[in-house]
């Protein structure tokens, strides 16, 4: 994880996900929540952005809003340069087939009463590989659960559940890899996976990233996190972007309070770790 | 689902509501195998004849005899045939007659009739006594004394015109009950219309579980469509889900149902009229329960995971919801089974149940029991296995239930 990584610049590719004065308002009258307020963004293909922000800063509401969950109550959202058009459900289910998800919490994320392989399945299915012979699709199955360092000859039969936290989400990240979206929406996919999880699981992102060349929207409250794999941080506070840029510009070099506070919350982001005390070696 | 399904085994409570409740299933499939035929005939010409072993009379005076000679049989027969009533009345007439009956025990047969034959004189005329009540006494003293002195019964057979003796009936003389051609168990007597209370009674339970299975399919299919339908789409669907189902809520159900019964009338209320309306108006609670655990989960991952999948509304409510609370549906299920039951019982007993001559129900014979006041002449056999089974078929369904909670809620365990 120490290695520095090579980060690309995007602000002249094409323009994969757009937003314009997005806002989205809960309630009515005296209750009303601005949950986010106003926010502009330029998504690029093949980008790999982070959106930063506490609990409650719209960083979720915005995801679902992107995602096309709930409708956007103000200010318009253009996918690939075009607004986006999501009023039917055949039209919603089309633009679905352009973006994905992770969400944060594996556990709730697998429908527990269906098996791993229908689950990928399913996914192949969606992809219009119905016809498909069943030895190809089992070939399928496997290259996809390799990518995330699974062997599905262990997972046939088996319930999401009886898999550990990691293990759920590097297959939800299979499922990603079977269904090719051209954005992927991750949700705080690493919150609720042990820390020895949590790298592995960004590593692959960024692989399936380079794979695939799609566009990953990473939301996190974890700046450090950003910092590692993001090309592009947008930084949210109060349902408002405060800052944003490319990574290395906007936290090591930090205009907004908030994004300086931050920063400063997380432990030893900027400081190399003095190892030299430590015994490492092994018998 | 095996796991499941064993665990489900596992708790006492549902094994016992569960075998109570397919005791009650298999008596109702077996027992009109051994007992065939309408279970309405009526088989009695009177009302209410009480529960026991009824031994054709005609029969046993043609059936070869033994001859038994049981030292307390006389002593027997007289304080058989001596009804309580028959006893009051002559410690009136003691009493009347200013004679002392201290130390005289009105059990002890042979010493009330030893007093009664030393003192009773047909010709006193006891002042006040009415001439009916002089009448009255007379006759039983005639039919005591019968009891006591006559040794043989004669046969006779009419034969041209004369009677010819035919054989003689002695006190001696026994049958096996096993000869007797015609011999008939009535274990539970009969009713008012003189039929067999225990067949009735197996037929009615059969036809009152079928009224509650068919009341709970149609209570639970309802609240289940529109529980899911409010909970999962939401919006304005839910707003005029939830405003038809406060209504129905607000009135309670019981006088909807009575009203309905009511206006449907006698002739086209059947069994399966009335376990449609009972179902008809015993959805609510269902689609709220429903709606309530729907709203929660359709914010879970797994479902905004299946819409991003593409898959259409009802393969996401089907797949992605029901699985999720199908066991809170059974026991739904199960309560409403239970309840339709009751409904159907206490509609019954009001007179508007089941129309009254095709098929007889759980509710009807407490019905029939109360018009024809058994439960003030002492005819107990005629409802109280009625209430009985009522009560066993509704505690085996709701220990069922119970036995669910605690399995599907592990947090209810103790």
């Amino acid at each position: 994880m120490s290695e520095k990584r090579e980060r690309k610049d995007f602000s002249n590719g094409p323009l994969c996900l757009s937003g314009r004065g997005v806002t989205k308002v809960f309630g009515l009258g005296e209750k009303k929540t601005v949950a986010v307020d106003h926010v502009d963004f330029d998504f690029h293909e093949g980008e790999f952005v982070s959106i930063v922000g506490e609990s409650g800063s719209g960083k979720t509401t915005l995801s679902k809003m992107l995602l096309g969950l709930i409708n956007v109550s103000e200010g318009e959202i253009l996918f690939q340069g075009k607004p986006r058009d999501i009023g039917s459900g055949r039209k919603k289910r089309e633009y679905w087939k352009g973006i994905q998800a992770i969400f944060q919490d594996p556990f709730s994320s697998f429908n527990v009463f269906h098996k791993i392989d229908s689950v990928l399945l399913d996914c192949i299915n969606i992809r219009g590989g119905r016809g498909l012979s069943k030895e190809k699709k089992i070939e399928m199955m496997t290259e996809a659960c390799s990518f995330v360092n699974l062997k599905f000859a262990e997972l046939t039969n088996k319930y999401p559940f009886e898999l550990s936290g990691g293990q759920m989400q590097r297959l939800m990240i299979a499922r990603i890899f079977l269904l090719r979206p051209k954005i992927l929406l991750a949700d705080e996919p690493t919150s609720m996976v042990d820390a020895c999880s949590r790298a592995t699981i960004l590593d692959m992102l960024l692989d399936l990233r380079d794979e695939t060349g799609m566009t990953i929207i990473f939301i996190t409250h974890d700046i450090g996190l950003a910092y590692y794999i993001s090309d592009t941080v947008y930084i949210m506070e109060h349902g408002r972007f405060v800052e944003s840029g490319k990574a290395d510009e906007v936290i090591l070099n930090p205009k907004a309070a908030y994004t300086k506070r931050l920063i400063s919350d997380v432990p030893k982001i900027h400081e190399e770790w003095d190892l030299s005390t430590v015994d490492l070696k092994t018998e | 689902m095996k796991n499941t399904i064993r665990q489900v085994f596992h708790s006492s409570k549902f094994l016992v509501g569960f075998i109570i409740f397919v005791a009650i299933l298999l008596t109702v499939w077996i027992y009109p195998f051994f007992n065939p035929g309408n279970p309405l005939e009526m088989i009695g010409v009177g009302t209410f004849a009480k529960p026991g072993t009824y031994v054709s009379l005609y029969d046993a005076l043609n059936t070869r005899t033994e001859t038994l000679r049981l030292p307390d049989a006389d002593h027997k027969r007289v304080s058989y045939l001596l009804s309580d009533a028959d006893r009051v009345s002559m410690l009136e007439w003691f009493d009347i007659m200013d004679i002392d009956v201290s130390g005289l025990d009105a059990t002890d047969t042979d010493a009330l009739l030893d007093l009664w034959f030393k003192n009773y004189d047909p010709s006193v005329k006891p002042k006040g006594m009415t001439q009916a009540k002089r009448n009255f006494y007379k006759r039983l003293d005639k039919s005591v004394q019968q009891i006591r002195m006559a040794d043989t019964l004669k046969v006779m057979h009419p034969e041209e015109g004369e009677l010819v003796e035919r054989s003689s009936v002695t006190k001696t003389d026994y049958v096996n009950v096993g000869d007797v051609a015609n011999v008939k168990a009535l274990p539970l007597g009969t009713d008012n219309f003189g039929r067999d209370v225990l067949k009735e009674l197996v037929s009615a339970t059969g036809t009152s579980i079928i009224i509650g299975l068919i009341a709970g399919i149609v209570a639970t299919l309802i609240g289940l469509t529109l529980g899911l339908l409010a909970g999962y789409v939401g919006g304005l669907v839910d707003d005029i889900i939830m405003f038809i189902t406060n209504i129905f809520t607000v009135i309670p159900s019981f006088v909807l149902l009575i009203l309905i019964s009511y206006s449907i009338g006698q002739e086209q209320r059947g069994a399966t009229v009335v376990a449609l309306v009972i179902g008809l108006t015993s959805w609510t609670w269902t689609t709220r329960s429903v709606r309530s655990q729907v709203i929660s989960l359709r914010s879970r991952d797994h479902v905004n995971l299946s819409k991003l999948s593409g898959h259409s509304l009802v393969r996401i409510i089907v797949t992605d919801i029901l699985p999720y609370i199908a066991s809170y549906v059974v026991m739904a299920f199960i309560l409403q089974v239970s309840s339709g039951i009751l409904s159907e019982a206490q509609l019954s007993l009001l007179g508007l149940g089941p129309k009254t001559t095709v098929t007889p129900t759980l509710g009807l014979m407490m019905n029939w029991a109360m018009l024809y006041s058994a439960h003030t002449n002492g005819s107990w056999w005629a409802y109280f296995p009625v209430i009985l089974t009522i009560t066993l078929i509704s505690f085996s369904l709701n220990l069922m239930n119970t036995g669910l909670d605690q399995v599907f809620n592990p947090t209810l365990r103790d």
